[in-house]
């Protein structure tokens, strides 16, 4: 039975994989989030992180509050143009591989906010990974974003 | 209807430097020319049968299209006497300046900046105007009517 990356039986007391892929294992189940969170989905984000919906399930329960320590920015929540530097800073501040994810349609498209303070949509600041729309996101949606992107660092090839 | 005794002191006060007066439901309003509102604003908070206070706010209206353009609008509250009070200075678009009222009320320091900020009137001896809800980098007046409704600032990188 293949498990995740790992095929070969544990029978003769070793298993075959890839490199990319048993790292591509390891990374998404480990998951440090940074919650930048600005507006009203950080309720929703809440939802999702405690016991209802539980993100730990994915491996993703501990959220870090420094970016030095997270490699997941989740951008909760509308980004407005004066934020906007903060925001690229803590990416910045963040160690590679990292990823980042657009929770709720402010921070993908700017939302209905279409004024002089809002910037439309957070990739005009940093390389986004995943979008989650919804205003706000159900936690279903959420987790579903959750294992999008673990699927795609599943997938990735691994920077070393 | 007759006047309120407010708008009638104020009447024998400052004659031709009242441009117009009006009642409603127990609310007063004043117009004055903008030569005058140090002196009207002082006269209201000294004067012992009127006592106004309190600024409780200070803002800007811009009509656009009608001259003057803008209206720079204070209400007062008189806590001894219970009684408000609105004052209005019609300000041209040419030379949108007022005389500051910080000297009177150090509370006025914040909503001068933030009418500069968003409609861009300037107010004579202010000690520091500067914006307060934008960024310096920030172009424009953004509730002036003519702000394009679709404009983008420029992305300002991270300061140090």
């Amino acid at each position: 039975m293949a498990v995740g990356p790992f095929t070969g039986g544990a029978e003769g007391g070793f298993f075959t994989s890839k490199l990319d892929e048993a790292i591509g294992w390891v990374r998404k189940y480990s998951l440090f989030l940074y919650p930048f969170v600005t507006a009203c989905c950080g309720m929703e984000y809440m939802s999702v992180a405690c016991a209802h919906y539980d993100i730990d399930r994915f491996g993703a329960g501990l959220p870090r509050f420094s970016p030095r320590q997270a490699d997941v920015l989740f951008v909760v929540g509308t980004t407005n143009q004066k934020i906007a530097p903060i925001l690229r800073q803590i990416y910045d501040q963040m160690c590679a591989p990292k990823w980042v994810v657009a929770f709720g349609v402010c921070t993908c498209t700017g939302g209905f906010y279409d004024n002089y303070a809002v910037v439309r949509g957070i990739d005009h600041i940093v390389p986004v990974d995943l979008y989650i729309p919804g205003c706000p996101p159900r936690p279903e949606t959420v987790l579903q974003g959750l294992m999008m992107l673990q699927e795609r660092i599943q997938k990735q090839k691994q920077a070393l | 209807m007759e006047e309120s005794t407010t708008l009638t002191k104020i009447r024998e006060r400052f004659g031709d430097a009242v441009l117009s007066t009006h009642s409603r439901l127990g609310e007063d309003t004043v117009v004055v020319a903008r030569s005058h509102i140090v002196e009207l604003a002082g006269f209201l908070k000294e004067d012992p049968e009127l006592r106004f206070d309190v600024l409780m706010d200070l803002t800007a209206v811009d009509y656009w299209k009608r001259k003057p353009r803008f209206e720079v609008v204070y209400h007062f509250l008189s806590v001894p006497f219970l009684k408000r009070l609105r004052v209005k200075v019609p300000v041209g678009e040419d030379d949108p300046e007022v005389d500051s009222l910080s000297a009177l009320w150090r509370g006025a320091n914040w909503y001068e900046r933030e009418a500069y900020d968003m409609f861009g009137i300037r107010f004579r001896g202010h000690p520091d105007l500067r914006r307060i809800l934008m960024y310096p980098e920030f172009e424009g007046h953004p509730l002036r009517k003519d702000y394009p409704i679709d404009k983008r600032q420029p992305l300002i990188g991270p300061r140090d």
